[in-house]
């Protein structure tokens, strides 16, 4: 009797699986762990997690949500950017159209600013679990740095959408927000300048805040990101508090034997 | 080679090979990475901007009937024609750079966004404001119209007598 899980065992033994897939057909553990380890994409991550870290109360999922929200906002965004011209004549139009008649385009363009929203929250419920439980410690200081950067990119990416829509709010939110930037001592009004493409919010700006929302951020933030996933295997797993006391630094050791 | 090891050197003023190419390299690879930081700035920074004149022809003085206050959206300024004479100042709130409003029944400009207060003649009442209002310069052109300079802010109190 042919069962499904005997014909993935035959499609598993094929020459074009083999070839694709080098980790081979066994379901040891090692086997399965080499599936983990030898995948450009799942390498990022441990090849072996203990059960009980998956319990929900572990980590809330905060991260795990978080990157869903992100994946949810790069593909939204990049079906909106199909229907959006940068421009002061078409960027509000496109924004009504996209409202009014694009079809399922009201559904898009709300998913991505309800998951915009949603990640930020999350963003920082994700910092405050990893702040309370003590997760930040040694050795997970320099993933909580990454952490930092991320928030940082994160409320970037919302600032440079809030300008897109190209109406009275994005216009005066954003007057605000760059005229905040020229409190900076001495190079403030460069900076300014710089940000804008000009003295004020204007066709320049809307493109500047187009690219940097569009291209330069989410790379940003998937390199991070990446950096991020694969410093919690490099750092130990997971962390949880049930566990037993955080592994203290080497040098911390040290400095306190002496 | 194993002769060569033996040559005592003077550690602190002999610059083998390696170490000199070292220099160099390093060097010329902090030139060329300043030289693409001013590069870099100097294509950011745009050369022409499409923005719009500094300078506002306001039409002419008889549109502006005594102990008026006048709001032009577009160009952010105020024109005034007090009893002192004519004078225009900035509408662009000196904290964060919203557009102000001349409160009428108040008698003062108020910023919509933080909540500051200036005077009719741009002097600041309450904050978060850090500075007054500027004053323009404000002139009379040959075809007898009022001509406003954003461009140019003069000191308070200098009132155009038409």
């Amino acid at each position: 009797m042919v069962t499904s899980a005997n014909y993935f065992d035959q499609l598993r033994k094929s020459r074009v699986w083999r070839s694709i897939f080098r980790s081979g057909t066994g379901a040891s553990t090692l086997h399965r762990s080499l599936v983990i380890q030898q995948d450009v994409f799942l390498h990022l991550f441990p090849t072996k997690v203990r059960s009980r870290m998956l319990n929900i109360g572990v980590t809330w999922y905060l991260g795990t949500l978080t990157f869903g929200a992100f994946v949810i906002l790069v593909s939204t965004g990049i079906l909106l950017m199909l229907y959006y011209h940068p421009s002061v004549p078409q960027a509000y139009s496109d924004t009504k159209d996209l409202q009014f008649v694009v079809t399922s385009g009201l559904f898009l363009r709300n998913l991505h600013r309800w998951s915009a929203h949603a990640m930020v929250f999350l963003v920082f419920a994700h910092m405050f679990r990893v702040f309370y439980r003590g997760a930040y410690r040694a050795p997970r200081e320099f993933n909580w740095i990454i952490g930092v950067i991320l928030l940082l990119i994160t409320l970037l990416l919302s600032y440079t959408g809030y300008l897109l829509p190209w109406d009275q709010l994005a216009f005066w939110a954003i007057t605000v927000g760059s005229n905040i930037a020229s409190a900076v001592p001495v190079v403030g009004n460069r900076i300014h300048f710089l940000l804008l493409g000009g003295n004020f919010v204007n066709a320049n700006a809307l493109l500047r805040f187009y690219v940097l929302h569009c291209m330069i951020l989410p790379l940003a933030a998937i390199f991070f990101i990446a950096i991020h996933f694969w410093r919690i295997r490099k750092d130990g797993g997971l962390y949880t508090h049930s566990s037993q006391a955080p592994p203290i630094s080497e040098s911390s050791a040290t400095k306190e034997a002496r | 080679m194993g002769d060569e090891k033996q040559v005592p050197q003077s550690e602190s003023t002999a610059l083998d090979r390696r170490a000199f190419f070292v220099k160099l390299g390093l060097g010329s690879l902090s030139v060329a990475a300043a030289g693409t930081a001013v590069f870099s700035y100097q294509f950011l920074s745009p050369n022409v901007l499409f923005e719009p004149s500094p300078i506002i022809n306001a039409g002419k003085p008889e549109g502006y009937p005594l102990d008026s206050v006048t709001l032009d959206v577009n160009s952010g300024i105020y024109l005034i024609h007090s009893n002192e004479g004519f004078f225009s100042i900035g509408a662009v709130c000196t904290h964060l750079g919203c557009l102000t409003a001349w409160k009428p029944e108040l008698g003062i400009i108020a910023c919509p966004c933080h909540g500051s207060k200036f005077r009719r003649n741009g002097e600041k009442i309450e904050g978060p404001a850090p500075r007054p209002l500027p004053w323009y310069r404000v002139w009379l052109s040959e075809e007898g119209d009022l001509m406003v300079d954003r461009s140019t802010t003069i000191r308070a109190m200098q009132f155009l007598r038409v």
